[in-house]
């Protein structure tokens, strides 16, 4: 590479916010020291699995920081290659196994823009049930986990996951299993939910809302939280526009940007909810992102419980064995709990996809984590990774 | 949003010495792409990015698709003269060419200004083997960082311009490609006893060779 | 005042902890093994293959090992041999059955597809799932034996699914006996008319075909 075109290079990269190559920001002389490489991970209980994070410390306070993951990779693209693509919705359970009923949705999207499926209006709206149920449960899963990662131990955890487990018993009595649901099929869904678990899911809606309260009463005060996570792991909206970071995250810093409102899969427009947005991209504002979130999701399912058509909830022209979408290629996208999860599926006509590729969110949201932990110290990195939200199945696939 | 093929066409006024080619997509989802030649693809990268009426600052996937060498059989039938005066016979001439395969990258770009997209782009490689290099939109999204990492590390292209190249989910020693439709996974892996079918077949050649047994005496 | 949101937050886990002293619904422990969670109806872990008699669970299987569980499992872990002869099934037809028939349960994932995709409703999902093993591999592959269970067990773990298969499998084969019985009754009375008739006087023969043109 030519000298010009290296500094070309960096002034490009330096107008997002990054530097070009490995290099070191802090200096060495006599005050500084010696700086210390650290590999937080991939053993560590607060890192969300198997994840690894090599930091570059001054003291306590991070010079650079490097994520390297990839060992939970399982290959899943290649596996879908060779197995048919009903074979692969099992698979889709495993990539972000906390929200298992989004992904399967997110794939059967694709597969069904790649094969022109339709999809009955009971299907549509048990769908948007699942997802925001699901969004539930993972929102749940973050605050506790946040919590945890700031030192309090267990107990704000246990009080999500108290409500966590209520939304699981639902789905292990409607599909079989609490994680792995393997709920959704291409044209609609596996299982009809009865009317007692209807009006067990209704009350379950209905008291969410006091457990939000009680959880806010508990912790939203706290002034050590408060102190720990206001003003840390700032984002800046433009560079996290140009990084492709979508879902809680991209909000919290401002920009308004939510597929279910953009694209408008689903049913989505029938339903009247809002799309909080965060005022200065900190890990507090992300918190409080996933607060509202929820209850704008609780909106949702009330309206939703209220306007459930009967009918079938799988397209009868729909194929289980021999399935063969004509050759083309399709993008299906939702907003699932962490971000725009996205399948691209290019067919050749064959019962197996020629090329399937996951959009991972949390993989993509990781590319600004050096830029968030710079400058702060090594226990606020543990609390800005927590506020990103990722899960290692989704990341390495 | 303009339709793709009025983005060709203000990409071909703009850029006159680009090869900008529309690609259709035949299945029912008809997300036709832009197939961008790699030289200019970075210029034509920026325009896309900050022309007023597209705005596509959102790289939303990045994916890497491996198309191996195809041996295509044209068949040409010719009818002949029968040289005898009877009926005129129809010859059938089979004749068969290599289609040389390459490695290509998609991107879909989205509007997070104007909420609008998809708009599709493609880059294609010369060939599968020595010429694998292609220019890095990392520069223009950064969203491309990691996505295209993990292409270097799945397919093996070379992204000419990117600041950190070097693989992210195999580990760095790593030598060959696991996404290319002709990887040979290594034959390393635990025997499990209860395979059966194709893994049945490989884990054979593991076995110590059956014991000989006496040959029957008349 | 500083400090009134670390008061607050302390006030809810006191009440939480002193109202669980008296409030049943506070304490979600079940003391396991002693106590056990019911598991709901749907609940889905290892498959099982269903066979019609409890007396002989083994010869009375609806599979008839025609391989489509095996091709469509994800991660390949049905092993099918079939058999080379016939037996027949609970409506009398011949049918093949599974001569093998294993699964590998360190490799199953519980996707439930091979329960989708059977024709015959033989293979179903079962809800036992303390079935550790000292022995890593052979005691986790699960053959004929262990898998074949009786349709009153599945009527036991799965009361609404096993109903449902059962009064369809009856209305099916009520349809084909009144199919065979109208179809013998068509042959009963296309033979009559045919008997009738002088049997002496056979159907004349066909009118020989003209002989093809010379060449």
């Amino acid at each position: 590479m030519s000298c010009s075109d290296q500094t070309g290079l960096d002034a490009e990269l330096l107008a997002f916010g990054r530097q070009s190559g490995p290099t070191v920001r802090a200096v060495h002389d006599q005050f500084h020291g010696d700086l210390l490489e650290v590999s937080m991970g991939p053993q560590h209980p607060s890192t969300h699995g198997v994840f690894r994070m090599v930091a570059t410390l001054d003291g306590e306070q991070i010079v650079k920081l490097k994520p390297v993951f990839g060992y939970l990779h399982r290959n899943h693209e290649k596996i879908a290659e060779n197995t048919t693509y009903l074979g692969s919705m099992p698979y889709t359970d495993r990539l972000d196994y906390l929200c298992s009923m989004t992904t399967n949705w997110a794939y059967a999207l694709a597969v069904e823009k790649l094969s022109g499926q339709a999809v009955p209006d009971r299907a549509q709206y048990l769908r948007i049930i699942m997802g925001e149920l699901t969004r539930l449960v993972n929102h749940s899963c973050l605050v506790g986990f946040l919590f945890n990662d700031l030192g309090t131990s267990f107990t704000p955890l246990l009080y999500a996951f108290r409500e966590r487990e209520k939304i699981l018993d639902l789905f292990e009595s409607l599909s079989g299993s609490r994680m792995m649901c393997n709920y959704q099929r291409f044209g609609g869904c596996r299982v009809d939910p009865s009317p007692a678990w209807l009006a067990a899911a209704r009350a379950l809606v209905d008291n969410f809302p006091r457990f939000l309260d009680e959880y806010e009463r508990m912790l939203t005060g706290n002034e050590i939280m408060l102190a720990r996570t206001q003003g840390v792991g700032r984002l800046d909206p433009a560079h996290a526009v140009n990084a492709g970071l979508t879902g809680p995250v991209l909000r919290a810093s401002g920009v308004d940007y939510d597929i279910r409102k953009v694209d408008g899969y689903g049913f989505y427009p029938r339903f009247d909810f809002r799309v909080p947005l965060g005022a200065h991209g900190d890990t507090y504002d992300r918190y409080m992102m996933r607060i509202l979130e929820m209850r704008e999701s609780v909106k949702i399912l009330q309206q939703a419980f209220k306007d459930l058509p009967a009918g079938p909830i799988m397209d009868p022209k729909a194929k289980i064995r021999g399935f063969r979408p004509k050759p083309g290629e399709a993008y299906g996208r939702i907003e699932g709990p962490k971000g725009e999860l996205g399948f691209y599926l290019i067919s050749d006509g064959s019962p197996n996809p020629y090329r399937y590729r996951v959009r991972p969110p949390s993989l993509i949201n990781l590319t600004l984590l050096e830029e968030m932990c710079l400058g702060h110290t090594i226990a606020d990195s543990v609390v800005i990774l927590g506020s990103i939200d990722i899960v290692l199945g989704e990341v390495d696939r | 949003m303009e339709t793709i093929e009025q983005i060709r066409d203000r990409l071909v006024a703009r850029f006159p010495a680009a090869r900008v080619e529309l690609v259709t997509n035949p299945g029912p989802a008809a997300e036709h792409s832009l197939l961008l030649d790699a030289a200019h693809a970075h210029d034509l990268a920026v325009f896309l990015r900050d022309d007023p009426a597209l705005r596509l600052d959102y790289c939303s996937n990045v994916t890497g698709v491996d198309w191996p060498d195809k041996e295509i059989t044209d068949v040409t039938k010719t009818t002949v003269p029968d040289p005898a005066g009877g009926q005129p016979k129809i010859v059938e001439q089979k004749t068969t060419r290599l289609q040389p395969g390459c490695l290509e990258v998609v991107y879909h770009l989205y509007s997070m200004a104007l909420k609008h997209g998809p708009v599709i782009i493609r880059l294609r490689t010369a060939n599968r083997s020595d010429q694998v290099t292609l220019p890095s939109l990392t520069p223009v999204w950064r969203a491309c960082d990691f996505q295209e990492r993990e292409v270097y590390d799945l397919y093996g292209i070379v992204f000419s311009r990117h600041p950190d190249l070097r693989r992210i989910l195999m580990w760095d020693e790593f030598k060959d490609h696991p996404m290319r439709k002709d990887y040979v996974e290594p034959d390393d892996y635990e025997w499990e006893p209860t395979a059966h079918g194709a893994v049945a077949e490989k884990h054979k050649a593991h076995l110590p060779p059956p014991a000989a047994t006496p040959e029957a005496k008349p | 005042m500083l400090g009134t949101g670390i008061l607050k937050g302390l006030l809810v886990t006191a009440k939480n902890f002193t109202g669980s002293y008296h409030d049943p619904k506070r304490m979600v422990t079940v003391e396991y093994p002693e106590q056990k969670t019911v598991l709901p109806e749907n609940y889905r872990n290892f498959p099982f293959l269903v066979s019609e008699s409890a007396d002989d669970p083994m010869g009375t299987l609806r599979c008839v090992a025609c391989q489509i569980c095996e091709k469509e499992c994800p991660p390949q872990c049905i092993i099918i041999e079939k058999s080379k002869d016939k037996k027949p099934d609970a409506a009398g037809k011949q049918q093949f059955y599974p001569a093998i028939f294993s699964i590998d349960t360190s490799v199953c994932m519980s996707c439930q597809i091979c329960v989708e995709v059977c024709p015959f409703d033989s293979i179903k999902m079962d809800k036992v799932f303390e079935i550790a093993a000292t022995d890593r591999f052979q005691d986790l592959l699960l053959t004929r034996d262990r898998l074949a269970k009786s349709n009153s067990y599945y009527h036991q773990i799965h009361p609404e699914e096993a109903a449902e298969v059962d009064g369809r499998l009856a209305a099916e084969r009520k349809i084909a006996e009144e199919k065979a019985k109208a179809a013998a009754a068509a042959k009963a009375a296309a033979a009559k008319p045919a008997a009738s008739v002088n049997p002496a006087s056979a159907p004349a023969a066909p009118a020989p075909k003209t002989p093809p043109p010379a060449a």
